[in-house]
């Protein structure tokens, strides 16, 4: 919906090249410009310039099983350096260990390498989306990607240094950092039994190519099944605590109630709280805009990416009866229980207005509800999408 | 007719799980980029001047973080003004925050 506070936004943020406006599809002020002026980038969605949060557009997922470095979506919290020499890069690896270490990315790379093809997603992702609404960056759902990571274990970095007895989280944090002295500098602590597992990497490497700067160039963690708030960038810093990081970024914020989905009444009290770790199943519709209108066909293509939170997709379904029957869809190539899965289905859809629900299921018996789950914060977006179409 | 065909060459495509096989090598090469620069002030609105906002608020983030939000009430926006404060350390003036609600909720 274009309203004076969207032409107000949008002229803001409109330099004199030419841009495309983009509806996310909020109920109120989802418009937005894209932007081919952060480097390293292509066409993104500028949802604010400083610190940048860049969102992929929904065309991209249509095109690629791997989301292009050029357009993968961008999340700052805090000022980082915009010149990195990456020869002169060191990660240091500290607190409850045996042997502190200064590692090179020379170091780095006499470790075993591992490649993960994974999904990295904003716990926010589709945020804007919620109703009733809620305060934050206000992404659609192109707040994701999937990418190959390359890189070595964080176990095997650790087993350098030498966990000590006791260790309870291993606590990561970058080069990012505020602007005033009191603000909490980020980084989060993984618990150490996930830090231990074979799970977690460093990467140096997505899809073939260094890390572009705005995706945390030259190291980042990558915690595959788990939200991107983990997958600290521009790695810098690792240390080994033996007791409970109590910081801002663990101890109030990134936090989700306490059940499964991350679901509460928006009229209830808050509840307890836990951080936000694993994502969910979810289906994205991506060769069909909201409100498209398209000739009757005896087959109409539906087609779409899928992520299967920390277990592989085993189905994608299809109804465009609000759920009352399904239609299984073929799945595309299978890049890993970490990565996104392409699937492809047909619907008969006679003349008239349909809803067109695309529900994933995972290897853990996972499947997405048919309500959108919400909390005050706007995390773990977990129900289905539905895709308004017309036949006419 | 066409679609058929093309959803059955579809089904024809592998489906087997496809392990990735490169070797990467970690970076060498200076990286240095430029940011840009695309969003400017806050504007008056409805004739309320968006002094304090700018001068309070556009420190640590442009202005469309401001502007992407949903509606919300002048108390939300003084629990955003809040946290700013006290957990981001961002140096708003208390003189300022009437101000700058006014300008938030005149929209």
């Amino acid at each position: 919906m274009l309203t004076r506070r969207t032409l107000i936004a949008s002229a803001l943020a409109a330099p004199a090249a030419a841009q495309t406006m983009v509806d996310l599809g909020f109920a109120d002020n989802g418009m937005r410009t894209t932007t081919r002026d952060f480097p390293q980038k292509g066409e993104m969605i500028l949802q604010r310039s400083s610190p940048p949060l860049l969102e992929t557009p929904l065309s991209v997922f249509d095109a690629h099983d791997f989301t292009p470095n050029e357009q993968f979506f961008v999340r700052w919290h805090y000022p980082f350096p915009t010149s990195i020499d990456p020869a002169a890069h060191r990660l240091s690896v500290m607190g409850h260990v045996a042997k502190p270490l200064s590692l090179s990315l020379a170091d780095l790379a006499r470790l075993p390498r591992v490649a993960v093809a994974a999904v990295n997603q904003c716990a926010g992702n589709g945020r804007g989306l919620f109703n009733p609404r809620v305060p934050g960056a206000q992404w659609g759902n192109g707040a994701m990607g999937n990418a190959l990571w390359e890189g070595v274990r964080l176990k095997d970095v650790l087993a350098l240094a030498g966990v000590k007895a006791g260790a309870v989280a291993v606590r990561c944090a970058g080069l990012d950092a505020p602007l005033t002295e009191s603000a909490p500098d980020y980084a989060k602590a993984l618990p150490i039994d996930h830090a231990l597992g074979e799970e977690p990497i460093i990467a140096w490497a997505m899809n073939g190519q260094p890390l572009p700067l705005l995706n945390g160039f030259p190291l980042r963690l990558v915690v595959p099944g788990w939200y991107s708030t983990w997958w600290v960038k521009m790695l810098d810093s690792i240390e080994v605590l033996a007791r409970p990081d109590e910081g801002f970024w663990m101890a109030k914020a990134y936090l989700q109630p306490a059940n499964p989905l991350a679901d509460v009444s928006p009229a209830s009290p808050a509840g307890d709280r836990v951080p936000v770790t694993v994502m969910r199943p979810r289906a994205f519709v991506t060769n069909l805009t909201n409100g498209a209108r398209l000739p009757p066909d005896p087959f109409t293509i539906i087609r779409g990416i899928a992520l299967g939170g920390d277990h592989g997709v085993t189905s994608v379904e299809l109804s465009a009866d609000n759920g009352a029957s399904w239609l299984t869809t073929r799945l595309g190539p299978d890049h890993g229980r970490f990565a996104f899965r392409r699937f492809l289905g047909v619907l008969h859809l006679p003349r008239g207005r349909h809803a067109v629900i695309a529900r994933a299921r995972n290897a853990a018996g996972v499947e997405q509800p048919l309500r959108q789950n919400w909390n005050p914060s706007g995390y773990n977006r977990a129900g289905v999408e539905p895709v308004q179409v017309e036949i006419a | 007719m066409r679609a058929l065909l093309l959803f059955l060459a579809a089904l024809a495509a592998p489906a087997n799980l496809v392990l990735p096989s490169v070797e990467t090598p970690p970076p060498t090469k200076r990286l240095d980029i430029t940011l840009p620069d695309t969003e400017g002030l806050l504007p008056e609105r409805y004739g309320v001047s968006a002094e304090a906002a700018n001068a309070n608020c556009l420190a640590c983030h442009s202005a469309a973080m401001i502007t992407a939000q949903p509606r919300l009430t002048r108390v939300q926006w003084a629990e955003t003004i809040t946290k700013m404060r006290t957990v981001y350390g961002a140096p708003i003036d208390p003189a300022d925050d009437a101000a700058i609600l006014d300008w938030l909720v005149a929209d």
